[in-house]
Formats: C-alpha cells, sequence, structure tokens
C-alpha cells in the first residue's frame, strides 16, 4: 500500500498542492437480526476505496474512489487538486495548519473473539435464546433482538511524512420489546438504543452482554407501561441513568465543543454553538463544581472513541473540557486550532474513504464522582428517575433541548414508586449542567459506545463513546406536553 | 468494468447484471447494482471550506434457498468481489432457520397480475427519463460560481452565507431469477443556503433531478430576504398558537407521518399511527396525502429495491387513512381476500422495509399572504429543526423553530420573535386545518422527495423556547 499511496501523493505534489493525504480504507460488517421468533436479517457487507484531500492555492479538495488502483490514483490525485482550485475561488483567507511531526505508527484495537470467525448459527442461537425469553404474553406485540459487528483497516499517509496503519473491530448488541395493548404501544430494550451498546471489542462483548439474561425483565416493563401513570408535569429533581446521561453528554456538550461547529463551517446543516470562543476565555461556568468533563481517545476497556491517531495523523489525546465547571476546552484540528492559538488535539475523523475528516467526539466522559444510585436516590426527596433514550432533540446553538427516555419511577422520600410512562424532560444546557449536585461513580461508572453520531454533508455517522454513571439535577422541568 | 458501470446510461450494466445473477448458485437470486458519482460544495462563513467528489457503487445480492434468505453487500464491483459476495449470500442463507414469512422473490407476473405498468424494458435501451445530462456535467467550477452568487449577495447586505451544492449521476440496475428487469440513470441536485446576521437568520434551498432548474439566484435572495426580516428577534412566552407553516416546515411534518406509519412493516407490527385505522378519518378533510413514484414533479424512481414498477398509492384520502405502502415481504405475510386477491406489492421496497419516496399532500387554494390575512394571532413558521419522535403511535414529535418564526397578530406580520421548542402531535395538528397553499414546493426527504403546500392550522403547542 505504501507504493500506492506514495503514487498517489507524488501525482499532487506535481500538479502544485501544498498539503495532501491519503486514506486508503478496508472494511467489512454484519448485521444479524431475529424478531418474532424468525430471523429477521441476515446480511453482511464489505467495502474498499481510498480518499484523497489537498490543499491548493489555499483551499480544500477532496476525491475518492471505490477501484484501488495506480490510473485512478491518478485521476482522483488530479480531481482533488481541481477541486481546491475551485474551492480557492471562493475563500476568505488560506487554510493554514497548526504543525504536525511526521509519525510512522501502527495501532490496533484489541478483540479477543474475531466475530467473524463466529459461525452465523451461534450468533442466531444467541439472539433467539433472548428473543423467547421476551415473548411472556400476548401483549408483546414484537419482540427483537439483533447484534452488529464492523471491521476497518486503515492506512493513511500524507505529504509530510506519516505512515500510519490502524485496526479495530467492533460489536454491539441490543434487544427489544414493543408491548401494544388498546392502542397503547409502549416499548423497553437493552443494554441500549441505537442498536445497543457498542465496543471496540470482539464477539466476547456480545456474550458479556448477556442479553437473554435481561430479556424476561426488559419484556414485562415493556407490558407493565401499557397500564404505567402519565409521567406528571412540573418541576422536580431528577435522576438519568448512565446511557442516557451519555446522550445528554453527547447532545449538549459533546457537539458544542467541536471547534469546526463553533466556527460556523456546520451553520448551513444542523448549526453552530453557543460555546463561543470569548467563553473559554472567560472561563464559563458550563456547570456545577460537581461536572468535569474530558474528552480522551487513550481511554481503554474499548472505549469506542478510542483510537491511536487521527485521521490527520495527530496521536490520541486527553483534554480537559470542563474542570469541576469551568468550560476549559474544545474537541480541535489542525486548521481550526490555530484559530484559538492552539495545536490540534487529535479529533478529526472520517467515516470512510469516501468522507473528509471532520472534528468528531472520541469519548466525551462526565468524570465519576463518589456517590452510588442507591445512595442518590436515598438522598432524593421529591424526584424522577429516567432510564434509557427514547427521543431527543436540541437547538441549532445545542442550548435548548428535550429528551425522552423509555420509562421512568417516581422517587418519594428516599425510595422508588411508581413507574412513568412517556417521560420527557426539557431545559438549557447551562442551567441543566449547574443544577447537578451529585454523580455516582465506582463499578457504576461505565463508557456507552454509541455507534452513529451524526455529522457533516455528506452524511457521516461515526463511533463516538461517552463515560457516565447515574447523576442528579435539581428541579427539571419533566413531563412536557400535553398527553 | 467498474469505469464502464458507472458511466450512468450505459446499458452495459444489464449485460453485467446478466452475469452476476448467473453466480448466485441458489433456488432464487436477486442482484442490485447501483453505481454513481457524488459531488457536494460545502461552504460557510461567506467561503467555500468543503469540497468533495466521490466515486462509488454497491451490488447486493439475496440469495434464497427455500425461505432462507441471506443478503450480502459489497463495494468491490470487480467481478472476483461479486462472485464473493454471491457465495457469501449463498453461505448466509444455508446457515439458517426457515422463515414462514417468507414467500418468494417477486416475479415479473406478480405485478403485471395486477394491470401495473410494464417493467422498464431491457437492455440496451434505458431511456433517461428521469436523468438530466446537464447535471451529469455540472464542474466543481460550476458549483463554486454558484456559491459565489449567493456568498456575493449575503455579503453586500453585511450578512454571512452557509450551505451545499450537492449534484449526482449514477445509474441502478436489479434483476432476479423469476424474470424482473429493471435499469433507470439518475441524476439530483440541491442547493441550500443559510443565510445569517449577528441576530437573525434566513433559509432558502432548491431539489431537482435537473441541475438547470435550480436558480442560485432565487435562493439567494429568498434566504436573504428572510434573514434582512429575521433580525433582533424579541421573545414572547411559548403556549398553543395558530400557526401558517411555510412549505419547508409542512414537509418535516409529512416525512415525519411517512417514517411513523405510511410504510406496511410498521402496521402489520402495530406500532403506526395507521394500525386499526385504515377507513377512518384520522385528520382534516383537507388534507390528502398520495405517493406517487413516476410524477416528475416529485424526485421520480420507476422502480424500488426489488424491481417492482411503482404504483401510485393514495394514504390519506380527505382526511381519511386509505392504504400503506407495501413490498414484496409484507405484502406476502397478509391473507388473500374473496374482494381484493392476495396482497401485492406496491413498488416501495427499501432497506429496511417500505417506505413512500415520492409524497404529495394536495394543494388547497390559499395564498400564504391570505394566511396571514386571516390569522388573529399566530406564528409564521419557516422551518424546524432537529425534529424526533416521542410517541410514535399518537405521533407526538418535538423540535425546534428555526430560521424565522414571526408573530403574526390581526391579519399582520408583526415581527420576528426568537425560536421556539414544539411538542405535538401531527395528526392533532392536522385536525384543525384552516387554509392550505395553491402552491407547492419539493422538499428533499428522509427516503426521497416531498412536495407540499403552505399550511394555516388553528393549534400547535409550543412548549419552550430559546436565546435565539
Amino acid at each position: 500500500m505504501r507504493e500506492f499511496t506514495r503514487g498517489v501523493l507524488e501525482r499532487v505534489a506535481r500538479a502544485g498542492a501544498g498539503y495532501a493525504d491519503v486514506r486508503v480504507v478496508q472494511s467489512r460488517e454484519e448485521t444479524v437480526a431475529v424478531k418474532n421468533g424468525k430471523v429477521d436479517t441476515v446480511a453482511t457487507g464489505r467495502d474498499r476505496g481510498f480518499g484523497v484531500r489537498v490543499l491548493a492555492d489555499g483551499a480544500w479538495g477532496f476525491a475518492a474512489s471505490a477501484t484501488i488502483t495506480p490510473e485512478e490514483g491518478e485521476r482522483v490525485a488530479d480531481l482533488a487538486v481541481r477541486i481546491a482550485r475551485a474551492s480557492a475561488r471562493v475563500k476568505e483567507k488560506d487554510v493554514t495548519l497548526s504543525p504536525l511531526k511526521p509519525v510512522e505508527g501502527r495501532w490496533r484495537a484489541p478483540a479477543r473473539k474475531d466475530p467473524f470467525e463466529v459461525k452465523v448459527e451461534d450468533k442466531l442461537d444467541l439472539l433467539l435464546a433472548a428473543e423467547k425469553r421476551m415473548r411472556i404474553g400476548p401483549d408483546i406485540q414484537v419482540s427483537s433482538a439483533g447484534l452488529q459487528a464492523y471491521q476497518e483497516c486503515k492506512v493513511f499517509a500524507s505529504s509530510e511524512g506519516s505512515y500510519i496503519e490502524q485496526e479495530l473491530t467492533e460489536t454491539g448488541g441490543v434487544i427489544e420489546a414493543v408491548a401494544a395493548r388498546s392502542g397503547e404501544v409502549q416499548n423497553r430494550s437493552y443494554p441500549a438504543q441505537f442498536g445497543g451498546d457498542f465496543r471496540l471489542a470482539g464477539h466476547e462483548w456480545l456474550e458479556q452482554l448477556d442479553l437473554a439474561g435481561q430479556a424476561e425483565r426488559v419484556a414485562k416493563e415493556a407490558v407493565a407501561l401499557l397500564d404505567a401513570e402519565q409521567c406528571p408535569s412540573g418541576h422536580r429533581d431528577l435522576i438519568l441513568e448512565g446511557s442516557q446521561l451519555a446522550l445528554q453528554i453527547h447532545e449538549s456538550c459533546g457537539h458544542p465543543i467541536e471547534l469546526d461547529r463553533v466556527l460556523g463551517t456546520e451553520a448551513g446543516l444542523v448549526g453552530k454553538s453557543f460555546l463561543t470562543p470569548d467563553l473559554l476565555k472567560s472561563r464559563f461556568r458550563y456547570g456545577s463544581e460537581k461536572v468535569t468533563i474530558t474528552a480522551d481517545a487513550t481511554l481503554g476497556g474499548g472505549a469506542l472513541g478510542s483510537f491511536g491517531y487521527d485521521d490527520e495523523g495527530v496521536p490520541a489525546q486527553r483534554t480537559t473540557i470542563v474542570d469541576k465547571g469551568v468550560f476549559t476546552g474544545y474537541l480541535t484540528s489542525r486548521e481550526t486550532a490555530p484559530e484559538i492559538g492552539q495545536v490540534s488535539n487529535g479529533t478529526m475523523r472520517a467515516l470512510s474513504w469516501n468522507r473528509i475528516p471532520l472534528i468528531r467526539m472520541t469519548n466525551i466522559n462526565l468524570e465519576p464522582g463518589d456517590w452510588g444510585l442507591d445512595e442518590l436516590i436515598r438522598d432524593t426527596k421529591d424526584g424522577i428517575y429516567m432510564d434509557l433514550n427514547k427521543s431527543y432533540s436540541i437547538d441549532d446553538r445545542r442550548f435548548n433541548f428535550q429528551f425522552g427516555t423509555e420509562v421512568a419511577w417516581e422517587i418519594k422520600d428516599g425510595a422508588l414508586g411508581k413507574m412513568l410512562k412517556n417521560p420527557t424532560y426539557t431545559g438549557l444546557t447551562p442551567e441543566f449542567w449547574r443544577s447537578c449536585d451529585a454523580v455516582a461513580g465506582g463499578p457504576e461508572w461505565r463508557v456507552w459506545g454509541i455507534p452513529n453520531c451524526g455529522k457533516g454533508e455528506p452524511m457521516q455517522g461515526i463511533r463516538v463513546g461517552h463515560g457516565a454513571a447515574p447523576a442528579r439535577f435539581r428541579r427539571v422541568r419533566v413531563g412536557v406536553g400535553k398527553w | 468494468m467498474r469505469d464502464k458501470l458507472a458511466t450512468a446510461g450505459d446499458g452495459r450494466i444489464m449485460d453485467f447484471l446478466e452475469r452476476a445473477l448467473g453466480w448466485v448458485e441458489a433456488d432464487q437470486a436477486e442482484v442490485v447494482l447501483r453505481t454513481g458519482e457524488e459531488s457536494l460544495t460545502r461552504y460557510a462563513n461567506n467561503a467555500i471550506h468543503q469540497n468533495v467528489a466521490e466515486k462509488s457503487g454497491e451490488a447486493r445480492i439475496r440469495a434464497v434457498l427455500g425461505r432462507k434468505v441471506g443478503l450480502a453487500c459489497t463495494g468491490d464491483l470487480s467481478e472476483e468481489g461479486i462472485k464473493a459476495a454471491a457465495r457469501e449470500a449463498v453461505a448466509i442463507a444455508r446457515l439458517q432457520p426457515d422463515n414462514p414469512d417468507f414467500k418468494s422473490l417477486v416475479s415479473k407476473e406478480d405485478f403485471e397480475a395486477v394491470g401495473a405498468p410494464a417493467a422498464p424494458p431491457a437492455p440496451p435501451a434505458p431511456v433517461p427519463v428521469f436523468a438530466a445530462p446537464r447535471t451529469a456535467e455540472f464542474s466543481p467550477e460550476d458549483r463554486a460560481d454558484a456559491v459565489k452568487g449567493i456568498i456575493d449577495r449575503a455579503k453586500s447586505r453585511g450578512l454571512v452565507a452557509a450551505g451545499a451544492y450537492t449534484t449526482a449521476v449514477g445509474e441502478i440496475a436489479i434483476g432476479n431469477t423469476l424474470g424482473v428487469r429493471a435499469h433507470t440513470p439518475l441524476t439530483s441536485a440541491s442547493l441550500t443556503a443559510v443565510v445569517m446576521s449577528e441576530t437573525g437568520s434566513g433559509y432558502a434551498d432548491s431539489h431537482s433531478r435537473d441541475v438547470t432548474r435550480i436558480d442560485p439566484s432565487a435562493v439567494a435572495i429568498e434566504a436573504v430576504e428572510k434573514c434582512l426580516a429575521n433580525r433582533e428577534p424579541v421573545a414572547i412566552d411559548p403556549g398553543e398558537f395558530e400557526v401558517i407553516l411555510e412549505e419547508y416546515a409542512v414537509a418535516e411534518l409529512t416525512e415525519y407521518l411517512n417514517y411513523l406509519g405510511f410504510g406496511a412493516r410498521s402496521l402489520q407490527e402495530g406500532h403506526s399511527f395507521m394500525s386499526g385505522m385504515l377507513g377512518r378519518k384520522v385528520m382534516d378533510s383537507r388534507v390528502t396525502i398520495h405517493d406517487d413514484g413516476l410524477d416528475p414533479v416529485g424526485n421520480p424512481l420507476p422502480f424500488d429495491l426489488e424491481g417492482v414498477p411503482k404504483q401510485q398509492v393514495t394514504l390519506i384520502d380527505e382526511g381519511v387513512a386509505r392504504d400503506v405502502v407495501w413490498d414484496s415481504f409484507t405484502a406476502g405475510r397478509e391473507k388473500r381476500t374473496k374482494a381484493k386477491g392476495p396482497r401485492r406489492s406496491t413498488g416501495h421496497a427499501m432497506a429496511g422495509g417500505p417506505f413512500a419516496q415520492n409524497l404529495f399532500m394536495a394543494a388547497g387554494s390559499a395564498q400564504k399572504q391570505q394566511m396571514v390575512a386571516d390569522c388573529e394571532r399566530g406564528l409564521l413558521i419557516t422551518r424546524f429543526h432537529y425534529v424526533r419522535a416521542v410517541h410514535p403511535t399518537r405521533t407526538v414529535i418535538t423540535g425546534m423553530t428555526r430560521d424565522g418564526t414571526f408573530l403574526v397578530e390581526h391579519g399582520k406580520i408583526i415581527g420576528p420573535v426568537k425560536n421556539f421548542r414544539f411538542t405535538q402531535s401531527i395528526t392533532e395538528a392536522f385536525s384543525d386545518v384552516r387554509q392550505v397553499g395553491r402552491t407547492r414546493k419539493i422538499q428533499g426527504g428522509m427516503f426521497g422527495a416531498v412536495v407540499v403546500p403552505a399550511m394555516h392550522l388553528g393549534r400547535f403547542n409550543f412548549t419552550g423556547r430559546t436565546e435565539h
């Protein structure tokens, strides 16, 4: 592959480009799903190709192709330069990159059991066993279970002399029960939404999830929701379980700290960020003293947002984003970091060979506190405990948000009470995080893997992680809307 | 072979399809070949900041052994790549238990039997009905020049522009061992613009399969004028308001109805808002929605992912839930009735089940100015942002307003207001329709295109607001 990438980079240099990088990506994936006792999907996918990113006349161009041959490499290199020169017709200033020493590197995410070596029959057995346990009665309308595996080999080479090879394997799975009766429909899932909880790991992670062990509880809760009371409207102390808190971190912290978004490059699509650079200078109080948030691409344990090097060749790093409530840092790239007087902290990633890298979340973590979930509940007089995301929405500055969860329980005088259906909560980002007065830790802190964080045009759904444990927020507005 | 396949309108893709079908050693086989080139110029802060082009393709192979179906996809369209995918699809099928719900791949007789239009002819005659040659030729320089026009207009008024210009050309070929053959070249073009001042923003877009029908100047004028009207919005309290929804906002609601219930899979599984409601009134009689994959006003595609010709399906007929769209799998699960015989696919198969892909809401007779004049106190809303489903069967969704929200009182636009969050049932909102616009606009949707008018609705529930 060195010969191919060298040829592409030489071609770009001959065309007069100032900087270039080329990524060659080969991937495979597998999806297995069952529904109502039957096989729903068994599908595999393979993909390969390369993308060339160049700076010419001070502007970016990118071209990509699925055909990896020297001739196609030259065509794509020429096209990338032509596109860059077209970009230069409409520029405000030349792009400059923060400095980077050339890297020769190799990184591989550990995976014990190659998921593509595990027989399809075994995967179906695992899923069908879990799915069967959810069929507990006539109210269960749909019971489903699914798993996904993904493997990627990636080569990065740049005109500055970097050459990096990386390999990863990821797996994740989910079960879901949909209960229906008399026009009411409710669902419960495990362990998370969006296809489940994903890790940089092999098939061992799917076994560890113990889908079958949770199936009956999931189904019973789905049925119980049919008769549950509607979540009340008003202001309550709110305890969020870890996976919901992971999504709260994702939407209200992870996205607004992407410096490209802050500088306006997503304004034409999903919007900008309220966390403008003046707030970094003024040490903006983002949250309470209990809130410390880090971006850590070096996290082990299969954290989904970990890697060795980003897609600009910058080594993975850990950055403090919010330090005891004070806003202290962004996710940056080689192009954006100089805008705030810094160098890249290595967060540029592309979905695959046919996409440009953008600033993406790594593992954005709410650092653990010293509470336990039981202690949090015992310490809460009038509250609601919400579990597992069902809907999410946030405005185009990442300020006003609303989330819904699958289920909630009221908390009265330090104990969990009755189950509540259709729970929602809403707020404004800094007010919400400033209301956080307790964060759990210890074994309740873990990293949740979200495989499909969306950003950019064409849309790129990328893998990110969020370390979180249950946490409490005071007097949050719950029960939004008319029911 | 790869390069030849990627040439839109080239009938050789069908020759390759025939060979690929022969490589699948199964009882039945289906091959879907897609190739294309997509280019996108993205701009922000009055400059192009991302500019990309991609040439790619995919083969999707289904192998059927009895009642077992294996699916393998590959981006490697070499002969070796497709043969490998064919072997994998067969291997996957072999390892499965039977799925009693699966009957068969579709045959040509299936759709001819119900009087559907004949399948597109076999090669070598792909008629470029839905492809525009100028779109295929559109260059990076053309896109840059168009974007520059928008930016120049924004800058001339002291504003900042962002958005994207996308053009794509490709072809799709589908065949199976039961005689189905379908092939068409396709093109598409899309231009979006968000224009911003320090205190407000405006939006406009344009979509067409023919790039010559995109008017960057018109997009620029609309976005700039909306931005200028939307300066220094004031905060007012959320609550229930009459609303005048521009076409962008109506399209979003219509697409969510599609996502939440216009497909047969969600109907059969009981989580569609149409479940148990067919033949019953579910919204105001001024609302009629149908899907027509052949209507060139939208973004037509003459057949679905199984090669079945598109049928026009009336989904909501003067407020009454009439039908959903079907693929062969969901149709095959339905019981035959004496009156109608077996249920057939309507030609709406997609990878995740059947969905409507070319939706049309019937126009009314009102002009937007009249809607404003007839509004006692309400909000004029340009578009919605980050909409998500809260409760699918009740069609409750939440989202924000964006790029121009205006207070209307006593028939006049008073001025811009800060953006609201809404939490609202779509079917409830569509059950109190005051007026429907006389003109319609095409919008790109989650699954295809949506062609809708503006609407004046009696009630819409705003549950929060933001600071801009």
